[in-house]
């Protein structure tokens, strides 16, 4: 039944890359780096598997669009099948990606970007991309250490870049979650885009809490894990 | 710890667990006679197996069918149940009854990860994925099951997100040696997850319908954020690269938003889009949610977008509303009362 091959499958053809870099930056979570070998757009997502027939699961790219590497930050998941194994990989180790695609990109306008969690993957490709002139980034994280990647941003974004921290607190932190940062604001920027990337409990509750804050639909674009 | 089911599982499955128990080969297909025409409710009704094979199996695994624990029933005749599944989570099916036939609308998993901005069962989140017992459960636990002519996989959760169970679901209803339906009185329904649509595609002889909404990305993706990796192109090329033949149906599904995607750009994109697709387009009355900023459009308005439509070339039908009064129709499923909201990561 199947006829050629599409544009749509093209996308996912998976090639194998050596790991070049990893770190672990918290407790579960994970960045790893293979070398960049096609452009992107920051904000674009690859494919990933670990061997032929694998169902690959989609990550966002967190490197910077100029830089040698294409890094994914993910945490490990419960039930997942493909993180634990990615976190258990060491440098050197095969890895099958897919040329980036996706079109979760932002560019020069003034924006708010909202994150949770890894959903900052996205930003901080933004971030490295130099894209952050005229934005706010909003991060929510549970404790202290999840504000990845926040000793690049905190130093060049500054009083745009707010870190919500429901759990614990810490120096600089709004403590609380980034939903009720948000419910908080008495002014919010209407005009403006507003990105969110994170759990589909954050983005359908962030989203909500702009709506009912006068932010028009169409100036709010989500990406969500899945 | 819980026993696993027996319902739900393939002839295959049943073929390990008869190996794993001894068993001879021909009791897989005795089970699954049982599981999936007899219908039966309990091990103990398996009659032609022996007292000590189903002494053995109940032992092992427990039968996997669960009755609803809810039910409503709309002014209009529809009725919607609902199914525990797991430990403080739910799901719903809706029972349709029309002149001519009987659908079911299905879930594939408890809440949803799409986050659609019109639809109820993303504002309750993600909780689960359904497994292919609980999936088919919805069908043999029905009280009308024997008046049901088609099954639609519309309900709560988004099917290609949970491509094996659903994949086995349908392996269990379409099956000589399980419930026999035909593969054409099965739709299922994506927002367009392209790989999980072509490995469907690939594999089942069901109908397929996508969500579409809007011919245009950039609207499309504030009403869905999945067009952020899987915008409309990639979708319908992915479609447009198999033969649906005369009996497979694709359809597109379009819920009708005042102002928003009910102009005439959006009919003559719509064209364009589709042009040379054998295939038609389901309009669909938006029914509001809490919060949302949008609205539906009016009957004629959808009238008039289905006539423009059909002097196109288009196939186009009007979906007719059913259950709304107890939140049975499309898009308003929901369990996001009923579950216990797990921890988030923010």
């Amino acid at each position: 039944m199947a006829n050629s091959y599409s544009t749509a499958k093209s996308d996912l053809q998976l090639v194998p890359f050596e790991i070049s870099r990893k770190h672990q930056l918290a407790e579960d979570v994970y960045l790893i780096s293979v070398p960049r070998k096609s452009d992107f757009e920051a904000g674009q997502v690859v494919a990933v598997s670990l061997s032929d027939g694998q169902t690959p699961r989609l990550y966002s790219i967190a490197s910077g669009n100029a830089g040698p590497e294409i890094s994914i930050l993910f945490n490990i998941k419960k039930d997942g099948f493909l993180s634990p194994q990615l976190a258990n990989s060491k440098e050197g180790d095969r890895i099958l990606v897919s040329a980036p695609f996706g079109n979760f990109t932002c560019r020069d306008e003034k924006a708010c970007w909202i994150a949770s969690g890894t959903g900052i993957a996205p930003f901080a490709s933004m971030f490295f991309s130099g894209q952050w002139k005229g934005k706010t980034l909003i991060h929510g994280g549970r404790t202290v250490d999840s504000f990845y990647f926040q000793d690049d941003i905190a130093p060049v974004m500054k009083e745009s870049y707010i870190r919500c921290c429901s759990q614990e607190n810490g120096l600089g932190l709004y403590q609380g979650r980034l939903t009720s940062y948000l419910k908080e604001q008495t002014y919010l920027d209407l005009s403006q885009k507003y990105y969110l990337c994170g759990s589909p409990e954050m983005v359908v509750d962030v989203r909500d809490i702009l709506i009912s804050k006068k932010v028009p639909f169409e100036n709010i674009i989500s990406e969500i894990y899945f | 710890m819980e026993k696993p089911s027996l319902f739900g599982k393939t002839l295959d499955e049943l073929k390990q667990v008869a190996s794993k128990l001894d068993l001879p080969k021909y009791a897989a297909k005795q089970m699954a006679e049982w599981l999936y025409k007899k219908n039966v409710v309990s091990i103990e009704e398996m009659s032609n197996l022996s007292k000590k094979t189903r002494e053995d199996l109940a032992t092992n695994f427990q039968m996997g069918k669960v009755a609803h624990s809810k039910e409503q029933v709309s002014v209009d005749g529809t009725k919607k149940y609902l199914f525990p599944s797991g430990q403080n989570k739910f799901i719903e099916a809706a029972y349709i009854p029309d002149e001519d036939r009987a659908t079911l609308c299905v879930s594939s998993q408890v809440g949803c990860k799409m986050g659609c901005l019109f639809c109820m069962t993303g504002k309750q989140g993600f909780q689960s994925n359904l497994s292919a017992g609980e999936i088919v459960n919805q069908i043999f636990s029905l009280p009308e099951k024997e008046k049901l002519t088609n099954i639609v996989y519309m309900g709560m959760g988004e099917p290609f997100d949970n491509l094996q169970e659903v994949l086995k679901s349908l392996e269990i209803l379409t099956s000589e040696w399980g419930a026999g339906m035909s593969p054409r009185r099965i739709t299922v329904s994506t927002i367009g997850i392209v790989p999980a649509m072509e490995e469907f595609l690939e594999k089942s002889e069901c109908h397929l319908a996508v969500s579409l909404h809007t011919p245009f990305d950039e609207e499309r993706r504030k009403l869905m954020p999945i067009n952020t990796v899987y915008p409309i192109n990639k979708v319908l090329s992915e479609v447009r690269s198999w033969d649906f033949g005369k009996q497979r149906r694709l359809s597109f599904e379009y819920i009708m938003f005042k102002d928003l995607n009910d102009t005439t750009a959006h009919v003559n994109e719509l064209a364009r889009l589709l042009n040379g697709l054998r295939c038609r387009i389901n309009l669909i009355r938006f029914h509001p949610i809490p919060d949302t900023p949008l609205l539906s459009s009016d009957s004629e308005k959808m009238e008039s977008f289905k006539a423009a439509l059909e002097v196109k070339g288009i196939t186009t039908t009007i979906r007719r509303s059913r259950g709304e009064d107890i939140y049975a129709a499309c898009g308003l499923l929901s369990t996001k009362e009923l579950v216990k909201k797990e921890e988030s990561d923010y």
